[in-house]
């Protein structure tokens, strides 16, 4: 049986792994290559990473840090790519079909895009004509308010004209391959998956869902994969922070009987 | 004589990672660009990702067609094909159109037919070892390797079936007639157990068939002679 998936999340700002919390205040954990040989340890069913640098940013501590630019986040790929035997995905700031081919061509087993894909919602089309749907990641950041899910663009801070059902039945029938959900209102808060918005949104595509933000104990995992229907649970500030995080979460999703790699 | 891996390079997708995984496994490995540079490899891999009649188009125009002909039949080299490059092993697909393979394991590729369940198969899978040379370790039967595929390779002889998946019912996950080996997952993104099918496919030896994994790992045909 086709197992459910735990990845770890990775976000870069100016080439380095931060964390990131309401997606307002971030922290540098260190340089993505040196940290591959733990990432190989953990043995992860898939890895995302998400360049989440603002455009034109420029980090005024480090002076060793260039201007970051596409060809940074390229070459970080192909670094990654020479040393991790599993699938790669790799998102953020990705506007074009041809920024798309950078990133296939470099190592990435699919592209996710946010933005990008709300922007231009042909985008969706092109990617998974181009490369086949399951290369199409469609990421969703989305935040609760009153009694909706409104979606938001560009690392949360725009205001899309969509709600959460209306963009995901868009983006399925433009052909995404899978919906990374992002709730931004539990993001790096650890307060626990928001339940009834991945079911919901598990009842409005038949796509394969990845639901991310809030994680805050081992616990939260279990609950998430027994109590909705998602096929990958992400985490991002959970692996990078607690010693052996993923290999624990995995360890408990077995005993807990979830069909986990 | 020394062992390198010739990846045919017939432009269909990208073959780098398939490259830093024999790498990471100490194998001497390089693309060839062209029929005349396989000549230089004792193990020959077919990768591929993409669409079944654009790949036997370019087999066909890039010369590799008759190229692995020759060396796969005439030379007995050992042939892996990985994801589209084992449904290319196939006598014929119906993806698009109906079309010729390179017919070295007689069969059909047919597109995946699994009632409710979602296509293509995406993810992470049991797979199972259903004769001794599947190029899964011979201490192991069982490993979970990474898929990503709509279409699936039936052999017309089930005993050209290595291994075997369930996804809405059971499907060749692996394939091997004489020399000639083919897996559905991508042993390239499936973590050590994918690197051990590589190690695997290297203990291989041009023109002595049937001496990988010398214990029989499955015991459901035990009861065969």
């Amino acid at each position: 049986m086709l197992k459910r998936r735990l990845i770890p999340c990775l976000f870069l700002q100016n080439g380095l792994i931060v964390r990131s919390q309401e997606f307002k205040q971030f922290k540098q954990l260190g340089n993505p290559v040196s940290q591959l040989e733990r990432l190989n340890d953990w043995n992860a069913d898939e890895l995302v990473y998400v360049d989440i640098t603002r455009e034109g940013a420029y980090d005024l501590k480090r002076d060793d840090l260039k201007h970051a630019s596409r060809s940074d986040v390229v070459s970080i790929l192909r670094d990654i790519a020479t040393k991790c035997f599993m699938p790669l995905s790799f998102g953020g700031r990705v506007k074009t079909l041809a920024d798309v081919d950078a990133l296939i061509a470099n190592g990435a087993d699919k592209v996710v895009i946010n933005s990008g894909v709300i922007e231009n919602p042909s985008l969706i089309t092109d990617v998974a004509e181009k490369y086949g749907a399951q290369a199409m990641v469609v990421a969703v950041d989305y935040r609760q308010e009153e009694d909706d899910w409104l979606v938001f663009s560009h690392s949360g801070t725009q205001r899309t004209a969509w709600n959460l059902k209306s963009w995901l039945t868009e983006a399925q029938k433009r052909g995404a391959g899978e919906i990374f959900l992002n709730a931004i209102h539990r993001d790096g808060l650890a307060s626990g998956f928001d339940l009834e918005s991945i079911n919901r949104a598990c009842e409005w595509v038949q796509l394969p869902v990845i639901a991310c933000g809030g994680a805050g104990v081992v616990e939260d995992f279990i609950d998430v994969f027994e109590k909705t229907p998602v096929s990958a649970v992400a985490a991002g500030n959970f692996f990078n922070f607690t010693e052996n995080a993923y290999i624990r979460v995995k360890k408990a999703l077995r005993q807990a009987g979830i069909n986990v790699r | 004589m020394r062992k390198r891996v010739g990846i045919v390079g017939y432009r269909m997708g990208n073959v780098m990672s398939l490259r830093h995984a024999f790498e990471a496994i100490g194998a001497d490995v390089f693309i060839g660009e062209n029929p005349a540079q396989l000549q230089e490899a004792t193990h020959l891999v077919l990768p591929g990702v993409g669409a079944f009649p654009m790949a036997m188009d370019n087999l066909e125009s890039l010369g590799f067609r008759s190229a692995l002909d020759h060396l796969v039949n005439n030379e007995k080299r050992p042939l892996l094909g990985i994801c589209l490059g084992m449904q290319l092993l196939a006598t014929d697909g119906e993806e698009h159109r109906l079309c010729k393979g390179l017919g070295y394991i007689p069969g059909h590729v047919k597109r995946l037919d699994v009632g409710e369940l979602r296509v293509p198969h995406m993810g992470w899978n049991d797979t199972y070892a259903v004769k001794p040379n599947s190029l899964l370790r011979s201490d192991e039967k069982k490993a979970c390797f990474y898929f990503v595929h709509s279409f699936y390779l039936i052999p017309d002889d089930s005993e050209d079936i290595s291994m075997r998946c369930e996804y809405g019912g059971s499907f060749a996950a692996g394939v091997q007639r004489g020399l000639i080996y083919g897996v559905q997952f991508h042993p390239e993104k499936s973590h050590d157990a994918g690197l051990g099918v590589l190690k695997q496919f290297m203990e291989v030896e041009q023109g002595v068939e049937a001496k990988v994994n010398p214990v029989p790992v499955f015991t459901e045909r035990a009861d065969r002679p």
